[in-house]
């Protein structure tokens, strides 16, 4: 167990909220251009969710909001300042990216991998400061990690797995969290628990979020703000209830649906007709 | 807040100075590890200067290494003993350091010098300087760092520089020491034989007949290199979570890469120098160290003491297995490593990672 330490934490996500777009960007690796000339703001304090079929660009995207990926032209700019220019330490403080399925080396303990969080913050004489020490506190308390901080990250379940790296972008301390694909690879109800986590970072620490997502309902219950790609472009985006409808799935991921309403959050759900349930089934309430 | 915060958790020292100007966390393990093998090292330090045709007590060594005690002590210590250890020293601590730095960056344990042909370009340059009579000059530390250089610059050309992984790192790297092998047993078949027998003795790896000359390039490199090592270390924590890990955390990638690429080459190109390639060191220093220490990652101050402890050792036994014969500590590391590296290689196997 983590000693709670002393005093009112300190967060670095209030101030300035950031101002994350990108102008006629263009993106590709080797001689292939993914995307082209594409523009986008994300909206300060909001999730947004960005979805899309395999290869449309996604992921690439979300790399170069990360500067992960330098653009081959256009800029994306933070604060009105191109983050391809300013020191990747100052852009790591303001910018958190989850890369998708990240491996931890053997052996390395969570509270470890938590700490490793703060280096944008430190530097080779200050490695422990107060502060770091309540972000790390704080990551691992937000990420119900406290009793496993200890513990081998390779020896923990996938789901424990993920919210022991989750808990390392938010010891990071940033005011935008990048996040790709965080639910990959983890079962139906870790799946609910990590997204679950990010609305909790976002409506208690009105972090910005920004992630990749597979699953259209997921989507559009978790999302402020849905982006829908289809070859390097935004086809669509806004609200879910506005952005989602037959003829975007039909558009963006090639395939025959029914909308209806989820029962529970009241957001667009997706009910894929498939081709051997298309003849004499009842349609559903089509929203 | 006090000067100086002193706590510890669960294995984990915190420490505070100073109002918090400077403050780190540093694991109890590590702290009793480094006390340990440094005392360790030390008596096998004065045993080794104790050990030779003229027996001198150990308990003579100590203050002699103080300048107490009789003249002619004084006199074998200084001029013959003090040397070959001091180099014997100095070197596995090179090795072990370098050993770290390679295997944490591409996170694999089989991608240390001299598994990824850094050390058999350092080789190669050296024998070319015996053999053909070329850059006499330039004196063997020279040759051996050209050499070692040219080849990690060839690996990283050939598989760093495209992000590669681990894994492809030691296949190309294992390719490039083959190629350096295969021209190191070309100039050498191709030498008059005497020169082939001094550059095949040179290459076993021995601490054999070294006297000052040999300590002060090694020791003024590892003054510069091991603090310079130290600093970027901070760089290996983030660069150990993957690249992409790693610059989103604020460490210029590449950057980083190339300066401890540097430091982690010149520290193998000196060490080689100075007493050949001992083999194996640089791998299974860093792997005993990590596992002594029991942290993810091989801490390099462990790793420079294990790997002088192992050279050290190895040149002890050298010497008492075969007093007359002279023989290399390269044979005894050779020996000794070779199990260590078919244990590493069935392990990788089975976790299916590289390691």
């Amino acid at each position: 167990m983590i000693a709670e330490p002393p005093g009112r934490a300190t967060s670095d996500t209030t101030g300035e909220p950031p101002d994350l777009r990108a102008t006629g960007l263009r993106l590709g690796y080797d001689k292939l251009v993914v995307v082209d000339d594409l523009e986008v703001a994300i909206p300060p304090g909001r999730i947004t969710v960005i979805v899309g079929a395999n290869a449309c660009g996604k992921s690439t995207l979300l790399q170069a909001l990360a500067r992960l990926l330098p653009p081959r032209a256009g800029a994306v700019e933070l604060d009105g300042r191109s983050i391809q220019s300013m020191p990747t330490r100052q852009v790591a403080r303001r910018i958190g990216i989850l890369p998708q399925s990240p491996v931890a080396p053997a052996g390395l303990t969570v509270i470890d991998l938590v700490t490793r969080g703060r280096a944008p913050h430190q530097n080779w004489w200050r490695q422990w400061s107060t502060t770091d020490e309540r972000a790390v506190h704080e990551a691992l308390t937000a990420t119900d990690m406290l009793e496993l901080a200890h513990r081998p990250v390779d020896e923990l379940s996938g789901g424990q797995r993920q919210r022991a790296w989750i808990a390392m972008s938010i010891a990071q301390g940033t005011p935008v969290l990048l996040l790709d694909e965080p639910t990959t690879f983890l079962d139906l109800a870790h799946q609910i628990d990590v997204l679950d986590l990010v609305v909790d970072l976002n409506r208690q620490e009105h972090r910005t979020v920004v992630m990749v997502l597979h699953d259209l309902n997921q989507a559009s219950r978790y999302a402020d703000h849905l982006i829908a790609m289809k070859a390097g472009r935004i086809v669509a985006q806004g609200a879910p209830a506005e952005v989602i409808t037959t003829e975007l799935v039909e558009q963006v991921f090639d395939l025959d649906c029914r909308i209806t309403v989820d029962p529970v959050t009241g957001t667009p759900m997706i009910i894929p007709v498939g081709r051997h349930h298309r003849a004499g089934t009842t349609p559903l309430a089509v929203a | 807040m006090a000067l100086l915060e002193l706590s510890t958790e669960a294995g984990r020292a915190t420490f505070r100075l100073g109002r918090g100007a400077v403050s780190g966390v540093v694991s109890v393990r590590v702290l009793v590890v480094t006390t340990v093998l440094a005392v360790a090292t030390f008596g096998v330090f004065c045993l080794g200067v104790a050990t030779g045709d003229y027996p001198i007590s150990v308990t003579d060594v100590v203050p002699a290494l103080f300048g107490v005690g009789d003249s002619g002590t004084l006199l074998v210590v200084n001029e013959l003993r003090l040397p070959r250890v001091l180099v014997g020293l100095l070197v596995g601590a090179a090795f072990g350091i370098s050993g770290a730095v390679f295997q944490t960056m591409t996170r694999n344990p089989l991608a240390s010098p001299d598994m990824i042909g850094v050390i058999a370009g350092a080789q190669t340059a050296v024998v070319a300087g015996i053999v053909l009579g070329f850059g006499a000059g330039l004196g063997t530390q020279a040759l051996g760092l050209l050499g070692a250089l040219v080849a990690a610059l060839a690996v990283y050309v050939l598989a760093w520089g495209r992000g590669a992984t681990g894994y492809r790192i030691v296949l190309v790297g294992i390719g490039v020491a083959w190629m350096c092998t295969s021209a190191t047993d070309y100039l050498i078949a191709k030498a008059l034989p005497f020169e082939a027998q001094k550059a095949v003795g040179w290459l076993v790896g021995s601490l054999n007949e070294r006297g000052w000359q040999h300590v002060r390039p090694i020791g003024l490199a590892l003054a510069v290199l091991v603090p310079a090592t130290l600093l970027l270390s901070r760089w290996l924590r983030t660069l150990q979570l993957g690249e992409a890990v790693a610059t989103g955390l604020g460490t210029h990638v590449a950057r980083a890469q190339l300066a401890l690429l540097v430091t982690a080459v010149g520290l193998a190109a000196f060490g080689t120098a100075a007493a050949g390639p001992i083999l194996f060191v640089a791998l299974i220093a860093p792997q005993i160290a990590q596992r002594l220490a029991a942290v993810a990652a091989p801490p390099l101050l462990v790793s420079a003491l294990t790997g002088s402890l192992i050279v050290l050792t190895g040149d002890l036994i050298a010497r008492h297995v075969l007093p007359d014969d002279h023989l290399p500590v390269g044979v005894v590391t050779g020996v000794l490593g070779a199990p260590v590296l078919l244990w590493l290689l069935a392990r990788a196997n089975r976790t299916g990672s590289g390691g």
